[in-house]
């Protein structure tokens, strides 16, 4: 039954482009189901990563950079399925219902210890978020004036840990279940400022907060400890060494970043918080 | 005990126990030694077949992490006195509130009937909704129409959301407690020459307040639980403080911190609950 399986992949994988018969190989009997690459996303799928909630449309960065890298571990884009989790159900014990789980998971030694992360796929700056009333009331993007105000963030997010070690706010900050109720709290100015990753604060600045303005960026490159997201794998997944492989490739030929041009708004413009 | 009084012989030597104490002290080590036994079994199977889980290990280390819990807890605990001070501030306003609807829908000249209409929405709507559904229609909700601070504080509405739902209960709670005291009371009470306030006052309400005791003791000890529920419109308070725990750390074992300070709280005061309620059908006897 399994070499049957096996053989009809294989053949599957052959019928393919040439591009997955090269690589077809790595990930073959990995995989939860022979011949489909299950990808998790979160419930809703948030912007700018995901459009529309819709994954399978390969719009937003996160769709985009998942089926190059399933086209790069030599699955077809009509064998991947999209599933959603939430980040609970990513790393509770036992099997998962997905080969890997894709929703901006920062990389910390501390989950590693838990979960397996592939290689990063982005490198994320962390924005302040604020209301365009704060900066003519006078808040000006510099720690000093920062750490004064009122924060919150998503309390599932690395932004936490960073916020303590980086503002180091005066009062203790405010924190929501997701992106929604962060805004929602600044909409009826209960926070001051949120601390998010840089392309979700631009879109929540854009989209979702009436007299949204991102104030400023803590660059990538500030800390030892950069905010870099990774695709989150159960622990000991033998995927992993194929996904990274990918992953590698993808950022070795130039095409991750292409990905990231297109998707991700240049952020160059916003200033740099000292 | 009835033959203690029989012959003085039994009297002067209470340590020679009767026949019937010596039967009955025999029972009691065997009904003993029964219920230990049993209970050694049913942990022991727990201890050994739960441990034999293919997922065990994986539960063990994602659940019931040492190292995690080590470094977790005392952030937890720091996190719970938050849950206590809003505790504090809520029962008694909602024990203040619960009486007050509760006097409402017992009000029986006719001319306040709006009272009495009021007290009976309110307790319909406000025990009708989930608790979870006010907190962020009050958290978020009112303080989007632009209240200044400190005035759309989510501790405020949010202790404001468990007030009103918890009063809701309470007050029926004291409305049964209120309805439990027998009408001829009253009449006796209005043949003293006592108002219709005095009688409440000094008849009704001591006698009811009394009755229905444990059975609110029992609603401020879900209201402890249920303060954890603020922690969705911004609070970081015990749970909320876990779940940061859980996302740094890819780990339950938090949570199971969370669940033991809680049970610390808890079960002293479900107990205390029993203990009064046992009291009160023992002095009724």
């Amino acid at each position: 039954m399994k070499t049957l399986a096996f053989a009809l992949s294989a053949l599957a994988l052959s019928a393919g482009t040439a591009l997955a018969t090269e690589h077809g190989a790595c990930a073959d009997g990995k995989t939860l189901e022979d011949g489909v690459l299950t990808i998790a996303t979160g419930n809703p799928a948030f912007y700018p990563w995901v459009l529309n909630d819709a994954p399978e449309s390969k719009e937003g960065f996160e769709a985009a950079v998942a089926y190059a890298i399933a086209n790069a571990m030599g699955f077809e884009d009509d064998q991947v399925e999209w599933v959603r989790t939430s980040f609970d159900e990513a790393i509770q014990p036992g099997p998962k219902d997905f080969d890997f789980n894709m929703q901006q998971y920062s990389i910390t030694p501390e989950r590693e210890a838990m979960v397996d992360f592939s290689l990063p796929y982005y490198t994320s700056a962390m924005a302040v978020l604020t209301t365009q009333a704060m900066v003519d009331g006078g808040l000006e993007p510099t720690v000093e004036s920062l750490r004064g105000v009122v924060w919150g963030a998503d309390a599932n997010t690395t932004a936490v840990p960073m916020l303590q070690q980086i503002v180091q706010p005066e009062r203790d900050p405010l924190l929501y279940g997701d992106n929604t109720d962060v805004t929602a709290a600044m909409q009826a100015r209960q926070i001051d400022a949120a601390l998010f990753d840089l392309p979700t604060a631009l879109y929540l600045s854009a989209v979702v907060l009436d007299g949204g303005v991102v104030l400023g960026q803590f660059p990538a490159e500030r800390s030892e400890n950069p905010d870099q997201f990774g695709l989150l794998m159960e622990e000991g997944n033998p995927l992993k060494e194929c996904v990274d492989a990918a992953i590698a490739e993808l950022t070795e030929s130039g095409e991750l970043a292409a990905i990231e041009a297109e998707w991700l708004q240049d952020a160059t413009n916003v200033p740099v918080i000292e | 005990m009835a033959e203690a009084g029989l012959s003085s012989d039994a009297a002067a030597a209470p340590a020679a126990p009767t026949r019937r104490e010596l039967y009955e002290a025999r029972q009691r080590r065997r009904s003993v030694t029964i219920a230990a036994a049993s209970t050694a079994l049913v942990l022991a199977a727990i201890v050994v077949l739960v441990p034999l889980a293919p997922g065990w290990e994986a539960v063990q280390r994602s659940f019931f992490n040492g190292e995690v819990f080590a470094r977790t807890f005392p952030g937890l605990v720091n996190a719970f006195v938050l849950n206590i001070a809003i505790f504090a501030w809520c029962a008694p306003t909602i024990a203040i509130l619960g009486l007050a609807v509760a006097l409402c829908r017992d009000v029986r000249a006719p001319v306040l009937f709006p009272l009495r209409m009021f007290g009976a929405l309110y307790t319909d709507i406000f025990r009708g909704l989930p608790v979870i559904l006010v907190i962020y229609l009050m958290g978020f909700g009112i303080p989007g129409l632009g209240l200044p601070r400190p005035w759309n504080s989510p501790y405020l509405w949010g202790s404001v959301a468990l007030v009103l739902v918890y009063a809701a209960y309470v007050a029926e709670v004291f409305r049964s407690g209120i309805e439990s005291i027998h009408e001829s009371q009253r009449a006796a009470a209005t043949s003293l020459g006592l108002s219709d306030r005095d009688t409440m006052r000094y008849v009704v309400l001591p006698q009811a307040i009394r009755n229905v005791m444990p059975a609110n003791m029992n609603l401020f000890i879900a209201l402890q639980k249920d303060v954890a529920l603020l922690s969705f419109i911004g609070p970081v308070e015990i749970f909320r403080q876990a779940g940061v725990y859980k996302s740094l750390f890819a780990n339950f074992t938090p949570y199971v911190g969370a669940a033991l300070i809680f049970l610390a709280i808890t079960i002293p005061a479900t107990r205390y609950a029993d203990y009064l309620l046992h009291r009160q059908t023992r002095q009724r006897r």
